[in-house]
Formats: structure tokens, C-alpha cells, sequence
């Protein structure tokens, strides 16, 4: 959990969350969340049916790697809120890097909170994720 | 009401902390009790959906992913079945979390209608989207996660 005392607005905290994504990750994340989507695992589909380059990767994927980042940052189970837009897709081969920056501390309720601004880019520069979070602080 | 009923389980999370590269020891090693599940592990609730459009049913004929041909999709007419099914794309993602989701919970689902709205885009043509607010309680009935997600038709593949 972060502390009150240790942290402050403007801190920055990013992680490399995957390098050269495999094909072979989305399809256990398929197999572990359940979402079998052609698109994600069925080349000849995504290609031939959906008019893709190729098979990509779920947006859960990259928002479930993207708070891998956001729990190493604010610790387990703190988290009050967490939501992002997928904003371009992750193909495989991307390596992505994922940024939290703490853009408010305040107090609710009695507990303070830590505001949190999300983003995810892949190895051209380009935001593949936006997103924000509240975390609670010690 | 979804027909969702999802036992919270070790082994789950795991295969799903895997999936997402999360090396958090608590996710491999540590007694059940101390482990709060990933952010986004309630979106493996749709393994517990019986009647989810994303998996292929046992003894279904109608998957739309390829076999033989591109599609496995049998109903002809305006082409636009699996390739519809598919053009549908995940916008947005937002999760409230109102108490830590821990092994051992049995959680049950909700699902609300959201707003639903149109918008251009010069990369892939006309945008419809829809949102829609799922409640996840556990087995006394109390809140646990709620999550908004908004879904996005294209009508041509996004460009990039």
C-alpha cells in the first residue's frame, strides 16, 4: 500500500508490462478469462472474415497487464476504481510500457485516496491504452 | 439477470495471473484467504455464463471462428453474420470495487442496459456503441465489483 507520507503529485511509477507479445499469451489469456473470440487466436478468420492484418490481442489483455503495473504500485486489494479506453490495438510482436502518475491526494470518507492517471503506449510511441484509478493510502 | 454463478478459485486466478505475466507471488504460493484476485479477474466470470456468445457451445454447429472455411457460420443471406459478431470491439472498461474479491466467494451477476450512442471516425467508419453495467455480488448478497463496459460496432475494420 502507499503511503501517505512517501508520495506525492506528480509521482511517476512505470513498468515494461510484456515484450514482444506472443500469440501464444493471448491464447492463455483466452483460455483463462474465457473470452474465445476468433478474432484474438483464428488467423484465417481475422484475416479472411473480419478484414484484419491478423489475429490481435483482447483489450482485457492489455488492461490485465496494465494493472499488473497498477497493483505492483498501490499494492493488493486497494484499489477503489480502475477504468481505461482502449484506444489503438496490440498486435502480437508489441512490447508495451505502462505509466501511472499520481495527479491528486485527498481525503473521503476517512480514508485518503491517491488519484491516479493510466497509460499504456507500445514501442512506436502510440497510446494503445488511457486510463485512470483510485487507490487507497496508508 | 445473468445466469452467472462463478466459484472464486485458487487455481483460476492463477492460470489467469499467468495469463497477463502478473508474477505476484500471492497469485502462486500463498494460503487462499491472503489472496485478493487481480483487477480484472471478474472478466473470467464469462467462463460461468452458460449461455456466453464468445465460446464455442458443446455440440454447437454454429461457431463463427474458422474450421474448413473462414467461418464456420452456416446462415447465409446478408453475410454480415460471424463477420458482424466479430466487428464488435471492446471500448472501454471501468470497475467500481466496493470490497476485495477473495477465494472462496460464489459470485453471482447482474447486467444492465447503459446508454448507447453514434459517432464518426475517419479510421473506421460509423461507431455504435453501447455500454452496459454489470452488478457482481457474492453469496450473502453483498456488492462487490461493478463494472461498466462499452462495446463498439465498426462499420468497416479499424485502419491503422
Amino acid at each position: 500500500m502507499l503511503k501517505k507520507n512517501e508520495i506525492k503529485v506528480g509521482d511517476i511509477y512505470s513498468e515494461k508490462i510484456v515484450e514482444d507479445l506472443k500469440r501464444t499469451q493471448i491464447v492463455q489469456y483466452a483460455g483463462a478469462s474465457g473470452d474465445y473470440n476468433p478474432l484474438h487466436s483464428d488467423d484465417k478468420f481475422t484475416k479472411e472474415i473480419a478484414g484484419y492484418p491478423g489475429v490481435f490481442a483482447h483489450g482485457m489483455l492489455s488492461m490485465g497487464m496494465t494493472g499488473k503495473m497498477l497493483t505492483n504500485f498501490v499494492g493488493d486489494g486497494t484499489l477503489k476504481k480502475y477504468g481505461v479506453r482502449f484506444t489503438n490495438q496490440v498486435w502480437p510482436g508489441d512490447s508495451l510500457e505502462s505509466t501511472a502518475t499520481i495527479i491528486d491526494i485527498k481525503e473521503e470518507n476517512g480514508e485518503t485516496l491517491a488519484e491516479i492517471a493510466i497509460e499504456t503506449k507500445n514501442q512506436d510511441g502510440a497510446t494503445v491504452i488511457t486510463g485512470s484509478a483510485t487507490a487507497k493510502v496508508s | 439477470m445473468s445466469k452467472i454463478k462463478m466459484p472464486v478459485e485458487k487455481s483460476h486466478i492463477m492460470m489467469f495471473a499467468r495469463s497477463i505475466g502478473d508474477a505476484n507471488p500471492k497469485y502462486y504460493e500463498e494460503k487462499d484467504e491472503e489472496v485478493v484476485a487481480p483487477p480484472t479477474f471478474i472478466q473470467s466470470s464469462a467462463q460461468f455464463d452458460p449461455e456466453y456468445f464468445l465460446r464455442p457451445k458443446i455440440g454447437g454447429d454454429n461457431w463463427f471462428g474458422s474450421g474448413k472455411d473462414a467461418t464456420g457460420m452456416k446462415s447465409s443471406g446478408s453475410g454480415s453474420g460471424g463477420g458482424g459478431a466479430a466487428m464488435g470491439l471492446h471500448a472501454e472498461q471501468h470497475y467500481e470495487y466496493h470490497q476485495p474479491l477473495k477465494v472462496g466467494d460464489v459470485i453471482s451477476a447482474t447486467v444492465k442496459p447503459g446508454k448507447s450512442w453514434e459517432k464518426e471516425s475517419k479510421r473506421a467508419g460509423k461507431l455504435k456503441f453501447s455500454e452496459s453495467v454489470t452488478e457482481y455480488r457474492n453469496q450473502d448478497g453483498e456488492l462487490i465489483i461493478t463494472a461498466t463496459s462499452v462495446g463498439v460496432v465498426t462499420e468497416k475494420p479499424v485502419e491503422n
